[in-house]
């Protein structure tokens, strides 16, 4: 038993490391022909540089993003406060910065969450078909019908305003596009002949989907996932907007344009800062996931 | 009349369409009912307010059927939806149905002047970037047109409102008409441009034009680049077929033969686009109309989200959905009427 359960894992290692040697190598490949454009570079840039602040957001910060000092409320941008500062007397600056720890927070659990959930429906969508695909498919045309926010704003108003909410409300808005990706792709690959081969082995429903059908799925997926996030970032910025995401006084950019707008005739600032970075993240996003799309598509 | 038109085989296909249709409706209506429930706001002392005794809620919640199982208040709820009761609105008192009714126009007014600059700008733009495909021209397309996707638009009705309205004076501010005029003019149809073009009260309509430029500009931005990006797409699949050679080896001129031929061709998609855009300028509306104090459906249904006015909420988010079912439907209709290589 042990001889041959180490037998088997020294051979996934093996085909493992293979396998990791091919994505490596496409990998690099892709990156050079990323590179190559400039435009998806320049995304992919801004998404590095926007995970570099947040890493290192306290030593990039000036001020400390929440301490008030109200003696010095809504300065115009100087060298001391670059970006000016809010009603509180908060570093406009420092609080963008730090606001990128939330942003990336939120594009990362929507993805955690919609990745899995939309591969796993529309693969066995996909994969079983009949009852089963016209009920998911229902399910999903029902959460298509609606344009993200106004669904995003249903769920909070359902769950109550705040950071953790908001992600929910917008996770449980994503997942269908996914999920219609995935079953496309498993349709066509239900009929391959190294499924059904494996299917002559006798392989379960639930092995065949998740090794042999998945990760044949994860590109295109990734790619979906990828051009999501100018969308999830957008959305967030919205529910920020209208007080039902993030709440004060964490520096979510939404919600800094929304208390700056009260302030916003006399002080631009206030405003224009956070928007820029909403605009300059969700465009690099955009970039990238054109970028990649156009990489994997083989009519390119 | 089109019903004439269709073959059998085609009225059975529509009508297995509207069948699930119909299912999705039923789902919908589901969601919302869902969203009402879990709602942390309790419908029973929104009724009776929070001094009311205990025997009056206990009265009240069982009048409004809450002791009963789920699907059986589901089952209410369909018979009051079928019925057109929404129920009543906390802040006005009024029936929710009346309320969105009135404040309705106001955001078709918005979403419609919107569309004409998503058309008017999205169109010429495409068209000019597949003909310059590969060329830098059609870069700077599309990267007006990314810009176009990725920009918060209530930050950029704030940036519009500081520059032309703070700094430049050349628009009106918040809201459909000046203050000095407002309430001027009776509401016939509710959409004040037409409301006050039909009152020959030149006055009012000017002051609406300045008030709606800017809202109506900013929401239609993500319109225009969607309609732009497929325009290009579309245009860019005609002029690689062999119809469009042969036009340029008969000495055809690129006007006629980029008009004439290739655009044609492309028109019944871009209605389609069109109207899809159309519905989701819907969700811009929302936000812009928060930022620019539009009285419209986009703030009625923020502001009821916020006062946690359950009836209003769900009344809003299932016309949402109704709305975009029924456009999807539309465009399928117009793609089958319109599109002889669709039929069978």
């Amino acid at each position: 038993m042990i001889t041959n359960s180490t037998m088997k894992s020294s051979s996934i290692s093996k085909s493992t490391n293979a396998n990791l040697m091919m994505l490596l190598k496409t990998v690099g490949h892709g990156c050079k022909r990323i590179i190559r454009n400039p435009l998806t570079a320049a995304g992919l840039v801004v998404v590095i540089l926007l995970l570099v602040i947040a890493v290192f957001a306290p030593w990039i910060a000036t001020h400390n993003p929440l301490a008030q000092q109200l003696s010095n409320s809504l300065q115009a941008p100087s060298a001391e406060h670059w970006f000016g500062t809010d009603e509180f007397g908060r570093d406009i600056f420092s609080r963008l910065v730090y606001g990128s720890r939330i942003t990336l927070y939120i594009i990362a659990l929507v993805t955690i969450i919609v990745g899995p959930i939309g591969l796993a429906i529309g693969t066995i969508s996909g994969y079983f078909g009949g009852i089963i695909d016209t009920v998911f498919m229902r399910i999903t045309d029902i959460f298509i019908s609606f344009p993200g926010l106004v669904l995003a704003l249903a769920f909070v108003a359902a769950l109550g305003p705040g950071l953790e909410h908001a992600v929910i409300a917008i996770a449980l808005t994503t997942w269908p596009p996914i999920a219609r990706l995935a079953r496309a792709e498993t349709l066509q690959l239900r009929k391959a002949d190294y499924i059904v081969a494996v299917q002559l082995q006798g392989a379960s429903a639930t092995r065949i989907i998740f090794r042999h059908i998945v990760p044949m799925c994860l590109s295109s997926v990734i790619v979906r996932l990828t051009m999501n996030m100018a969308g999830i970032i957008l959305t967030a910025a919205g529910l920020g907007f209208l007080g039902l995401g993030a709440q004060a006084p964490l520096p979510e950019w939404g919600a800094m344009i929304s208390t700056g707008r009260s302030y916003m005739l006399e002080n631009w600032w206030l405003v224009a800062a956070p928007g820029a970075a909403i605009m300059l993240v969700s465009l690099a996003f955009n970039l990238l996931g054109d970028g990649l799309r156009d990489l994997l598509d083989p009519r390119n | 009349m089109l019903t004439f038109q269709l073959s059998n085989k085609r009225f059975k296909h529509f009508f297995g369409g509207l069948s699930s249709v119909a299912i999705t409706l039923l789902g919908l209506l589901a969601l919302t009912f869902f969203i009402g429930r879990v709602m942390p706001i309790d419908p029973v002392l929104s009724v009776v307010g929070p001094d009311a005794d205990n025997s009056t809620y206990e009265q009240v919640y069982k009048e409004m059927g809450l002791d009963k199982p789920l699907y059986t208040q589901y089952l209410y709820y369909l018979n009051d939806i079928a019925h057109g009761d929404f129920g009543n609105a906390l802040l006005t008192g009024r029936p929710v149905i009346e309320d969105i009714a009135r404040v309705f126009p106001a955001t078709l007014e918005l979403a419609t002047v919107a569309i004409i600059f998503g058309i008017v700008i999205g169109i010429p733009l495409g068209v000019y970037a597949a003909v310059n495909k590969g060329r830098a021209v059609d870069h700077i397309i599309r990267v007006i047109s990314l810009f176009g996707y990725s920009t918060p638009v209530f930050w950029v009705g704030m940036i519009g409102l500081i520059i032309f309205y703070a700094w430049l004076n050349v628009v009106g501010g918040s809201g459909r008409v000046d203050l000095a005029y407002d309430g001027f003019v009776d509401p016939v149809t509710g959409m004040l441009l037409i409301d006050s073009a039909l009152a020959r009260d030149w006055d009012v309509f000017q002051s609406a034009i300045k008030h709606i430029i800017l809202p109506a500009f900013i929401l239609g931005l993500n319109a225009v680049s969607f309609i732009t990006r497929m325009t290009r797409s579309f245009m860019l699949e005609q002029l690689s077929q062999e119809y469009i050679l042969t036009a340029q080896v008969k000495g055809l001129p690129k006007r006629v033969v980029i008009w004439r031929h290739a655009f044609r061709n492309i028109l019944v998609q871009l209605l389609t686009i069109i109207t899809l855009s159309y519905g989701s300028l819907l969700e811009g509306a929302v936000l812009i109309e928060t930022v620019f104090a539009w009285p419209g459906f986009g703030q009625y249904l923020t502001s009821s989200l916020l006062l946690g006015d359950m009836n209003a909420v769900v009344a809003s988010i299932l016309l949402i959905g109704l709305i975009f079912i029924s456009l999807n439907l539309l465009t399928d209709l117009l793609y089958r009427v319109f599109d002889p290589r669709t039929r069978k």
